[in-house]
């Protein structure tokens, strides 16, 4: 069984803080991570690895950095990893990341497919699914329980008030949640291998030339744009009221309609 | 002169922190009051390959070097001393000797399995008359048929009671001194082998100090280390490796009470402002910081210098004699910093504190290390 | 030409979720804007259900689809519908709510007819100059909100965080057009099996996940006095929290623990009852969209943080506040 999991290198968005001076993010200094919701992915696979003996390629979209992320990768156990990088596949909206990366895909072997359900810096959820059409392989999302047994998924998928128990053949394509289990970390003598003897292959575009349509690529080939962006405005005091409980209740629940929280 | 961390290093030193912080921090507490041995963490740390780091692959080991080992002391000792220092007297006092003395069959047998965790290592050279004059060894052996029979006490052995694979130095031959010691393979199942009364220490209470007992015990001939005569050396050349690793114990034991104490004084306020505005708090931790970056620089040379072959004895000592009084030092002026809080057990500091001591005793004192500085300077 | 606004109506065991009102009274708020109309699209209602009630919530048109394939959701049926309707109708406009079904369905449907999709929307309103939507969302781990258009491409797709925009304001006697629509599903639509479904009994506490959380602390004095707070979140959907100092007492559960050493949250209203303020405790809330404070102690360090500051007894003021919250909650209906 092939199984390739897509996954991404972010900022530890956890990890960021207000400049309460100028009001703007500290971005200096935060590490950048695997996204959570992929670093499940992978063990998803290792797991699937461990129990059939599935073979499992890691495939990045991302700047030359995202090398690291993919090291972290292969020294936790993956068979091979692809870093899909180029210029032109810059300021992707979620339309143009899933296209090229679904057109990595179309070059690659694949009985299962596994994207974290969302990146904890673009926070859409939108590439798994997107990838998922583009492949027209069906799709399990919010995945908490992953199991594959003769050429079939068997996972659990989670709503907010139930969850369903699926079976899909495959290829298909699942997203998980950092819930689904708790990672490996890396192992000694798999980071010194996975810099000394083992490979990231490198694409470029030339490598998808012949399954992506280019006028999908990058900022210009994405639907959506960043109008602006800025930052919540950090708390400072606020309104202080030393009134007699009727009063202040008066004060709260106008303040509550008005924000549509009742 | 490249100060830089390669990628590899760089990427362990965050494996190690990570496991650290959720695997290693979250027990430190529980270790120290309850007196525990972490057996659950050791298992964890062997799945890792935290107890084979050094040694290469084809005897089981990670492949890495010992800056890689050093810096994991260092990572684990920031959160918890004992820990540590199972991992170090593991694979610098027992893997380490049989890698650089053992016979191929020994090295076959012996490092796969302590390198993959399965089985955990200690060292027995110090016994109740003979500490710091460690030539003054009253365990004898003597070879009889196939066999060697020793007897004697050897004390303060760390990991003793959960350790499978013994190095352990004895006398064959009284005459000669230091020349007639030898150095031996004991598994703990051979017969006469026991292990005694565990000591209560002042801290790294959960490593496992104890007492061994050589009762007319039967050890295989195969399973003299090296050469007759050869035990004093191996114990000397062992010692070196290890003190660089009880160096980087104490630096992580600085480091780490640098950096709760950091984070302490930015929270805790007096007189209308936090105590990290005053300047004898930033003077103080200053200070604290420089003593513990040197430190590390020492370590990190004396480990390079053993990866590179070169004479290390010299750097081995001059890194765990400094590490060594800075972390007492620090650690003692960490607990200041915090107040009447650094004297409770709420906060680690009194831990660390606790834990800084032995540094500058076990594996040779700093008044060996001195010793062993001087003479190498040819001051004498 | 595309037109309209369309809202994906989400309906559980025929149920129609509450995002999905949400969605029409910011609906018809875009619709009167652009002086088009508004449509709700639902999907496996059971047949003989009643449509009327969202045209009082503000539709000018339901376009419906009763088919057993649609009872549970499924991703390629229901993506099947939308695609048909959106390439029959042209919207302008297609809203879906921020929910496991709405961005699981959304994306897929958005990448079959090449358009742009933005996700978990806080925010939505026409720019004036355009007439495109503006859509306005958190990112960076929520650190930081970001505007996104889709120009080129219609419809402009956005799925929307629930609890954020207000409920419609119905009008009882508005009429409009009930359209039904059939579907033919063939097997390769159906290119999942649905082995089981488990409806949740009890659901485990997630502090993050409250869109209002009240939390409590010293101040609270007691377990039992929790009571006070767990009926007020309970009268406004939210969950009840804590500082560390209750925690540590004993009177709450360390799940719900929010501070530097528990959890980071960012509701969107955060009620600080007996709280002091700590930077500890500050630090895992700071964040929240609207905070009130409630402290007898007038110099208290919470209220240095926080839009609203009531210097007050919580023990007084929090059943008043919950009285009214659940007076006001019967009225609307």
């Amino acid at each position: 069984m092939k199984i390739v999991v897509c996954i991404k290198q972010v900022p530890d968005t956890t990890e960021v803080k207000l400049d309460p001076k100028t009001g703007t993010l500290i971005r200096e200094g935060i590490p950048s991570i695997i996204n959570p919701d992929d670093k499940a992915g992978i063990e998803a696979a290792l797991r699937i690895k461990e129990e059939t003996g599935a073979n499992v390629t890691v495939l990045s979209m991302g700047p030359p950095q995202a090398d690291a992320a993919l090291r972290e990768a292969l020294a936790m156990g993956v068979d091979e990893a692809i870093l899909l990088t180029d210029r032109a596949f810059g300021g992707a909206d979620t339309w143009a990341t899933s296209s090229t990366l679904a057109a990595a895909l179309k070059k690659i072997p694949y009985d299962l497919v596994i994207t974290g359900r969302q990146a904890i810096d673009g926070d859409t959820a939108q590439v798994g699914p997107q990838i998922a059409e583009h492949l027209g392989i069906p799709q399990v999302s919010y995945v908490s329980e992953l199991h594959v047994k003769d050429g079939y998924v068997a996972a659990r998928r989670d709503f907010e008030d139930r969850y369903h128990l699926i079976k899909v053949a495959c290829p298909c394509l699942v997203t998980a949640l950092a819930e689904l289990n708790k990672p490996r970390y890396m192992s000694v003598g798999g980071i010194m291998d996975a810099y000394r003897d083992r490979q990231v292959t490198v694409w470029t575009l030339a490598d998808i030339q012949d399954t992506v349509d280019p006028a999908n690529l990058g900022l210009k080939g994405s639907p959506t744009k960043v109008k602006k962006s800025f930052t919540k405005a950090a708390k400072g005091s606020g309104e202080k009221f030393s009134v007699g409980a009727d009063e202040a209740v008066t004060i709260i629940m106008e303040k509550l309609r008005g924000k549509n929280l009742i | 002169m490249d100060f830089q961390l390669s990628k590899e290093h760089e990427m362990l030193q965050k494996m190690y922190r990570d496991f650290t912080e959720n695997e290693v921090k979250p027990f430190a507490e529980e270790v120290d009051e309850e007196e525990q041995f972490p057996v659950e963490t050791v298992k964890k740390l062997a799945r890792y390959g935290f107890l084979g780091i050094p040694f290469p692959k084809e005897y089981g080991g990670q492949g890495a070097d010992h800056l890689a080992y050093a810096m994991a002391v260092e990572e684990l000792s920031k959160a918890c001393a004992t820990t540590a220092v199972i991992v170090s007297a593991h694979t610098s006092l027992c893997a380490s000797p049989i890698y650089m003395f053992g016979s191929e069959e020994q090295k076959q047998k012996y490092l796969p399995p302590l390198n993959r965790g399965e089985m955990l290592g200690a060292f027995g050279l110090t016994e109740p008359g003979a500490g710091t004059d460690a030539g003054g060894q009253q365990t004898m052996a003597v070879l009889v048929d196939d066999h060697y029979i020793l007897n004697g006490t050897k004390f303060f052995i760390t990991n003793a009671g959960y350790a499978d694979v013994y190095i352990i130095i004895a006398m064959t031959d009284k005459s000669v001194g230091t020349r007639g010691c030898s150095a031996f393979i004991v598994e703990k199942d051979f017969p006469g082998f026991s292990v005694g009364k565990k000591e209560k220490k002042l801290g790294i209470k959960g490593s496992s100090t104890c007492e061994l007992i050589l009762e007319d015990c039967i050890v295989p001939k195969e399973n003299l280390l090296g050469r007759e005569g050869e035990g004093f050396k191996i114990a000397m050349r062992t010692l070196d490796g290890g003190r660089v690793g009880i160096a980087a114990q104490a630096l992580g034991i600085g480091q780490g009470a640098v950096d709760e104490t950091v984070k302490y004084v930015k929270e805790r306020k007096q007189f209308n402002k936090r105590i990290s505005q005053f300047q004898n708090t930033q003077f103080q931790l200053a200070d604290m910081q420089t003593r513990v970056e040197a430190s590390r620089l020492l370590v990190y040379r004396a480990a390079c210098g053993e990866d590179c072959k070169q004479p290390f004895a010299h750097l081995a000592a001059m890194a765990k004699l400094y590490a060594s009084e800075t972390a007492s030092d620090v650690t003692r002026r960490a607990v200041q910093l915090f107040g009447g809080y650094g004297y409770t057990r709420e906060y680690p500091v009194e831990r660390m504190m606790r834990d800084a001591k032995i540094t500058e005793i076990y594996e040779g004192t700093s008044e060996v290390q001195r010793m062993v500085i001087a003479a190498w300077m040819k001051i004498n | 030409m595309s037109k309209d606004v369309y809202i994906f109506v989400e309906q559980r065991d025929s149920k129609i979720q509450k995002v999905s009102l949400e969605l029409l009274g910011k609906g018809r708020e875009l619709a009167d804007k652009l002086g088009q109309r508004l449509v709700a699209v639902v999907l496996g209602m059971e047949p003989g259900t009643s449509y009327q009630k969202l045209i009082h919530d503000g539709a000018d048109e339901v376009v419906y689809v009763e088919d057993p394939v649609l009872a549970e959701y499924m991703t390629e049926p229901y993506a099947k519908v939308l695609t048909a309707i959106i390439r029959e109708r042209q919207p302008e406009i297609l809203l879906f709510g921020a929910t496991s079904v709405g961005r699981d369905l959304a994306p897929r449907v958005s990448a079959r007819v090449h358009t742009g999709l933005t996700a978990d929307c806080t925010s939505l309103v026409i720019d004036e100059e355009s007439n495109h939507l503006l859509m306005t969302r958190p990112a960076f781990g929520g650190n930081i909100m970001a505007t996104i258009a889709c120009e080129n491409h219609r419809p402009q797709m956005a799925t929307v965080r629930p609890g954020v925009m207000g409920l419609p304001v119905k009008d009882e006697n508005r009429t409009g057009d009930l359209t039904p629509m059939a579907m033919n599903f063939d097997k390769a639509d159906q290119n999942m099996e649905i082995l089981a479904v488990v409806r949740s009994v009890e659901k485990t506490v997630d502090i993050m996940e409250a869109g209002i959380l009240v939390s409590g602390g010293r101040g609270v004095g007691g377990p039992e006095k929790f009571d006070v707070l767990r009926e007020l979140a309970s009268a406004l959907g939210g969950e009840v929290a804590s500082s560390r100092a209750s925690v540590d007492a004993g009177w709450m559960e360390r799940e719900r623990q929010v501070g530097q050493t528990g959890k980071t949250v960012r509701p969107e209203c955060y009620i600080a009852c007996g709280i002091s303020g700590a930077i500890q405790h500050v630090a895992g809330m700071e964040s929240s969209d609207y905070i009130i404070a409630i402290n007898k102690n007038e110099s208290a360090p919470i209220f240095d943080t926080c839009d609203l500051g009531i210097v007050g007894d919580l023990h007084v003021i929090i059943p008043k506040l919950t009285q009214a919250v659940k007076k006001m909650k019967e009225s609307q209906g």
